[in-house]
């Protein structure tokens, strides 16, 4: 499972980091805005992208259009982690195709819980 | 000045007659010329201040009439004010409870580390068989005691620190609250460098326009995204917290 960790602030790239690590997924890969994600997702290998929204060049709204709108991409799952909370924009995120919400404060729990039911959902599906 | 230059053809009138009047040496004519010079100057002088005071005018209306400019000085720099204690807030809690976690692992660590040195050496008399066999039934009790310690304490020492890491969050939040701050001192002094190029036009000519420009954009934005909300000031349609964004988005069949 190869994760990428999308934030302009690396202070909350590496706490993302640390606590995937700790939930067992040690594949992990950091941009700092959707200008430098988008190539790395485009190059491929990746399983799960967890996403900020508000960041400079382009936002994690924008990353996520994009990336459910590129053939090899669409399926990828996308967690945002945010501390964007008004309704509209958690509509609209949802309305984009985002697979789960977190807003920022989070615990490690939420995090844990979100990325679970992500897959659980996955597995049933398929 | 360049407005002030038709009046110099005046001045060279005057002055003309003024030095005629000395040379022909007629005092009081010397006199006339000079007060009718220093009325041209009174006037230039007056016609000069009475522009600045429309221009000081104009720009003290137009401050008042800018929407943008009240709403910063009436609710913007005291929100900025609360953003900012609530960044402070932020701050403190965050290095709070970073030291509890901090202090309470060196306590625990500190406290397993003598009780494994006395085990330690107990280990050490029983391989040198120095040990009766009651010694070391105790022994076997107390190390029993000890792994089962060990396992609690460190999943507790893990959740300390995962707790730790969690606190460095204030570094986002934080930021995110402190870049808006900044935006609005920028958007301050933008307002100021308009006024006054307001009041002296042929300094600035071009600053009022852009700063009209920034505090359109600075609308837009605003429209668009809110970063972390801040106490006393949540947007009416912000959630507050985790459990709302959930049923918001099982609400919409998530």
């Amino acid at each position: 499972m190869r994760i990428l960790i999308v934030d302009d602030f690396s202070t909350m790239r590496r706490i993302i980091r640390n606590l995937l690590r700790e939930l067992g997924f040690q594949n992990t890969q950091e941009a700092e805005d959707g200008n430098t994600a988008l190539p790395l997702l485009k190059k491929g290998g990746f399983d799960f992208l967890v996403t900020d929204w508000n960041m400079p060049g382009m936002d994690g709204l924008t990353l996520l259009k994009h990336v459910r709108s590129d053939d090899d991409l669409k399926h990828l799952p996308v967690l945002m982690v945010t501390a964007e909370s008004k309704r509209e924009q958690i509509i609209e995120a949802a309305q984009a195709g985002v697979n789960g919400y977190i807003v920022k404060p989070f615990t490690a729990a939420t995090l844990e819980e979100k990325i679970n039911k992500i897959f659980d959902r996955i597995e049933s599906a398929e | 000045m360049t407005d002030a230059s038709p009046d110099l053809a005046a001045y060279e009138a005057k002055a003309r007659e003024l030095l005629s009047c000395i040379e022909a040496g007629d005092e009081e004519a010397v006199g006339k010329a000079l007060d009718e010079l220093t009325r041209l100057r009174e006037t230039e002088l007056f016609r000069e201040i009475g522009k600045l005071t429309r221009e000081l005018h104009e720009a003290l209306k137009s401050f008042r009439l800018d929407g943008r400019l009240s709403d910063i000085a009436v609710s913007e720099i005291p929100d900025a004010h609360e953003r900012l204690n609530h960044v402070i807030e932020l701050t403190e809690n965050s290095a709070h409870r970073t030291l509890t976690a901090l202090e309470e692992s060196l306590e625990t660590l500190s406290s397993i580390g003598s009780e494994g040195k006395v085990l330690a050496a107990e280990w050490k008399r029983f391989r040198s068989r120095q040990l009766s066999a009651t010694q070391f039934r105790g022994l076997g009790q107390q190390l029993d005691q000890f792994f089962e310690r060990l396992e609690s304490e460190g999943d507790a020492i893990q959740a300390k620190l995962t707790d730790a890491l969690m606190a460095q969050d204030y570094q986002d939040l934080t930021g995110q609250i402190i870049r808006r701050v900044m935006e609005l001192v920028k958007e301050v002094e933008d307002g100021l460098v308009s006024l006054i190029s307001i009041s002296a036009p042929r300094q600035a000519p071009d600053k009022a326009t852009e700063s009209a420009k920034s505090a359109d954009k600075k609308k837009d934005d605003e429209k668009k995204l809110e970063g972390p909300q801040v106490p006393g000031q949540e947007s009416e349609s912000a959630v507050s917290g985790q459990d709302e964004v959930d049923d918001l988005l099982s609400s919409l069949g998530f």
